[in-house]
C-alpha cells in the first residue's frame, strides 16, 4: 500500500515536449513510472521518448485512460494546464511549476474543488512511492520502500530527511512534497488523513517552515483525533528575520502569524516529536521508533 | 514588490478611490513649487518603503511655504529609522507634498490574501491610524472581515456590512462600497496581494478620503504587468541584494558573519538555523536552486567577499538532479575566478558525491570538509570564533 500513487498509476506529462518536461519524464520512466501520454497544445501526433503527444488532456485521457497528470508548463500558463487536466477527469494533478501567480492558484483550487480533483503543489518536487511510482523531480535513488510517510514543504529538505531515514534503514511508504507556495493544494492535514488510512505507513514525518498556519492546523488535527501513529515534526527558518522573503513564496513571517516558535509549540502540545537539529533527523526518528514498528 | 505611497495613490486615483491631490518632489525647491499648485495647509511626507514614518519624523504638516521648504530640507537626505526599517534606517530621496485634510475620523481598510482560506479577503476597522495587528490582538471585535469568491469579486452587501460595522452613516457607507470595489478591482487586475489604506479618513465634510496608500504586488505576476514592474525603486533595495538580483541569484542579506550557499530554500533556512544553533550568525540566505553552475557560485562568492562582516563561508549542497561533481567543479573554478580568500567549509551529499569530493580534494582548494550538517555548523562556528 501507499497513498495517492502506486505502480498502477498512469501519468500524463503536460509540457513533455519542453526541456524540463522531457528530462524529468525520462527520469520518471527510468524509475518505473507509467508515463502514458504527453500533452502540448499544437504538437499532437508527435512522439517523445516513445510516448504519444496529444493536443489536449481530454484526448490524452480518452486514448490512454490516464488518471494522473504532472505539469511542467511555465508559470504564466500552468494554472490553465492544471485546470485542463482536472476538466479532463484525472484524479490527481501534480503541479511542479514555481512562480505561479497566487490569484491564479485561488481560481485553480476552486476549479479543482468543483471537479473533485486532488492537487499537489505548486512549487513542489512532486510525490514518490518508492520502487513503484515517481512523479516529479526528486532523485529516485535516495528513496527506499518502508514504513515512514513523509510530508514536506521543501524539496531539498525532503531529500536531506529521506536520505537520513534511508541511512537508518527506515524506508518510506510515500513521500510528498506539498510545495512552498501561499495557496497550495493538499496540505499537512489532508496528507495526515491519507497516511492514517494506509496500513503500510507506521509513522509520519512532517517538514514544515515558517509562514502560514498549516503546521498548527495539522497539530490540532493530530491532537483532536488522537492520531493513531507516531508523528515527527521539523520546522525550518526558526532564525529567519521577520518580513524577509526566503525563496519559497510561503516562507515569510508577517506580524505574529507563521512564527516558527508557535509551530514548535503546537507540535509539542499535540504530542508530536519535535526534531530540533536537522543533522539528527534520521537518528531521532530511528531511536524513537526502535522496537515500536 | 512594494511601491511608494505616491505611486500607490496614483493607482488609487486610476481606480476611482479618492486621494488628496499632491506632487512628488526630489528637492526642497520642487516641494515649494508643488505647494504653489495646492491649497494650504500642506503635508510633506517622506517616500520610503516603511511604515511608522510619522512617528520617526518623516511626515510634517506645514502652514506656510517657508515651512514646506524647511520640512523638505529636513526630510530629503535624512536617515529615517522606524519600527519597520530596523536600526539601519532608510535614506529618504524624495517627498510627497499634498493638500492637508481636516480629519473627523480615522478608519482602516484593506484587501489582503487570506492564506488559510486560500482567498482574497477584505478587512475594515473603526480604529484607523494604528498598527492593525495590535488592534486585532487587543480588540478583535473592532475588526470586520469578508472573504471574496474565487473570481476575486465583492458583492456590495459584503462591503456594506464592513462599513456599517465601523459605524459610518448611510451616505458614507455608499462611498465606502465604491471605494472597496475599487480596491478589489485594483487587486484583481494588477495582481496585488495587499492593498491597504491606513488611515482611511472621514474628512470635515463627511467624505471618505485615502490619507495613506500601501500596495504589495505578487512578484510571480509581475511578468504580466510591465507597467507595475516599472514602479520598482532600486534605491529601496539592499545594495548587495540588488547586485544578487542582477546576477540572478536568490539572496537575502542578513548581516551576520557566516556566508551561506545552499541549494533549495528549505535547506538554506535549515542551514541558517544550524549556524545559529552552533553559536554563530548567518550573513545571508542564498538559494543556489537547481542550477548552481560556476557563474552562479562565482556571483555568490563575490557577494560574500563584498560583505565586510563575513568571516567564513559554509557551502551545503544536497545533490539531486543537480549533481555533486558539477557543483564541486563550479566551486573550484569560481573560487579561482573570484580570488576566494575566506575560510570555506563544504558539506556535500547526494548524487555523484564521491566524484564531487574527489574533485574538491584534488583541486588544491583550501577548505574544510564536513561529513554532516551538524559537523559543518560546528566547524564554521569554530572558524568564526564562536564555538
Amino acid at each position: 500500500m501507499s497513498i495517492l500513487v502506486n505502480s498502477e498509476t498512469k501519468v500524463i506529462v503536460q509540457g513533455l515536449t519542453g526541456r524540463e518536461g522531457r528530462f524529468h519524464a525520462e527520469q520518471m520512466m527510468k524509475y518505473g513510472t507509467k508515463v502514458v501520454a504527453g500533452v502540448t497544445p499544437g504538437k499532437g501526433g508527435q512522439e517523445v521518448l516513445g510516448v504519444p503527444v496529444f493536443n489536449s488532456c481530454e484526448e490524452a485521457v480518452k486514448a490512454t485512460g490516464a488518471d494522473t497528470s504532472v505539469v511542467f508548463v511555465p508559470a504564466m500558463g500552468a494554472a490553465d494546464s492544471a485546470c485542463e487536466a482536472s476538466a479532463a477527469g484525472v484524479k490527481l494533478v501534480v503541479l511542479i511549476t514555481e512562480h505561479i501567480p497566487v490569484l491564479d492558484m485561488i481560481r485553480v483550487k476552486e476549479f479543482f474543488a468543483k471537479n473533485g480533483t486532488q492537487l499537489i503543489g505548486p512549487n513542489c518536487p512532486g510525490i514518490i512511492t518508492p520502487k513503484q511510482c515517481k512523479i516529479g523531480i526528486m532523485p529516485g535513488y535516495i528513496f527506499e520502500p518502508g514504513p515512514i510517510g513523509l510530508i514536506s514543504r521543501s524539496g531539498t529538505l525532503t531529500y536531506e530527511a529521506t536520505w537520513q531515514l534511508t541511512q537508518q534503514g527506515l524506508g518510506q511508504s510515500t513521500c510528498c512534497g506539498i510545495g512552498g507556495d501561499q495557496v497550495p493544494g493538499l496540505y499537512f492535514t489532508d496528507m495526515l488523513k491519507l497516511f492514517r488510512d494506509d496500513p503500510e505507513t507506521k509513522a509520519v514525518c512532517m517538514i514544515g517552515e515558517i509562514g502560514g498556519n498549516g503546521e498548527e492546523m495539522a497539530a490540532q488535527y493530530v491532537k483532536e483525533t488522537n492520531y493513531p501513529k507516531p508523528v515527527f515534526g521539523f520546522i525550518a527558518g526558526l532564525t529567519a528575520p521577520k518580513g524577509k522573503r526566503m525563496g519559497h513564496a510561503g516562507a515569510i513571517i508577517t506580524g505574529n502569524s507563521g512564527r516558527g516558535e508557535d509551530k514548535i509549540k503546537a507540535f509539542q502540545e499535540a504530542g508530536i516529536t519535535v526534531i530540533h537539529e536537522l543533522g539528527k533527523f534520521g537518528e531521532t526518528v530511528a531511536q524513537a521508533l526502535k522496537g515500536k514498528i | 514588490m512594494n511601491i511608494h505611497e505616491y505611486q500607490a495613490k496614483g493607482l488609487f486615483a486610476k481606480y476611482g478611490i479618492p486621494v488628496p491631490q499632491g506632487y512628488l518632489a526630489l528637492t526642497p525647491q520642487e516641494a515649494v513649487e508643488a505647494a504653489g499648485k495646492l491649497e494650504a495647509p500642506w503635508v510633506v511626507k517622506a517616500q520610503v518603503h516603511a511604515g511608522g514614518r510619522g512617528k520617526a519624523g518623516g511626515v510634517k504638516v506645514c502652514k506656510t511655504v517657508e515651512e514646506v521648504e524647511a520640512a523638505a530640507k529636513a526630510i530629503i537626505g535624512m536617515k529615517l529609522v522606524t519600527k519597520q526599517t530596523g536600526e539601519a534606517g532608510k535614506i529618504v530621496h524624495k517627498v510627497w507634498v499634498e493638500s492637508g485634510t481636516s480629519i473627523a475620523r480615522e478608519l482602516y481598510l484593506a484587501v489582503v490574501l487570506d492564506r488559510t482560506a486560500g482567498r482574497l479577503a477584505c478587512m475594515a476597522s473603526p480604529d484607523g491610524g494604528m498598527d492593525i495587528e495590535t488592534v486585532a490582538a487587543e480588540t478583535p471585535d473592532h475588526i470586520f472581515t469578508c472573504k471574496l469568491d474565487a473570481a476575486h469579486e465583492i458583492w456590495p452587501f459584503q462591503a456594506r456590512k464592513l462599513f456599517f460595522g465601523c459605524g459610518l452613516d448611510a451616505k458614507q457607507v455608499g462611498e465606502g462600497v465604491k471605494m472597496l470595489q475599487g480596491l478589489v478591482k485594483l487587486a484583481k487586475e494588477e495582481d496585488a496581494v495587499l492593498v491597504e489604506i491606513n488611515p482611511l479618513c472621514v474628512n470635515a465634510e463627511g467624505h471618505l478620503v485615502a490619507l495613506d496608500a500601501k500596495v504589495n504586488f505578487d512578484d510571480a505576476a509581475l511578468k504580466r504587468h510591465p507597467a507595475i514592474a516599472a514602479l520598482d525603486d532600486p534605491e529601496e533595495a539592499d545594495p548587495l541584494e540588488l547586485k544578487a538580483k542582477e546576477a540572478g541569484v536568490n539572496y537575502v542579506h542578513l548581516g551576520g558573519e557566516v556566508g551561506t550557499m545552499v541549494n533549495g530554500a528549505g535547506l538554506a533556512m535549515a542551514t541558517m538555523d544550524a549556524i545559529k544553533q552552533a553559536g554563530s550568525t548567518p550573513a545571508n540566505f542564498l538559494d543556489a536552486g537547481g542550477g548552481a553552475n560556476e557563474d552562479m557560485v562565482a556571483a555568490g562568492f563575490s557577494l560574500m567577499l563584498e560583505d565586510p562582516n563575513v568571516k567564513g563561508v559554509l557551502i551545503n549542497i544536497f545533490g539531486g538532479i543537480l549533481r555533486c561533481d558539477i557543483v564541486a567543479q563550479g566551486v573550484v573554478n569560481a573560487a579561482k575566478r573570484t580570488g576566494m580568500t575566506l575560510p570555506l567549509v563544504i558539506r556535500m551529499e547526494g548524487t555523484n558525491v564521491e566524484e564531487g569530493r574527489r574533485i574538491l580534494k584534488e583541486s588544491g582548494l583550501n577548505y574544510h570538509p564536513a561529513a554532516s550538517m551538524s559537523e559543518a555548523a560546528r566547524k564554521i562556528a569554530e572558524i568564526t570564533g564562536r564555538a
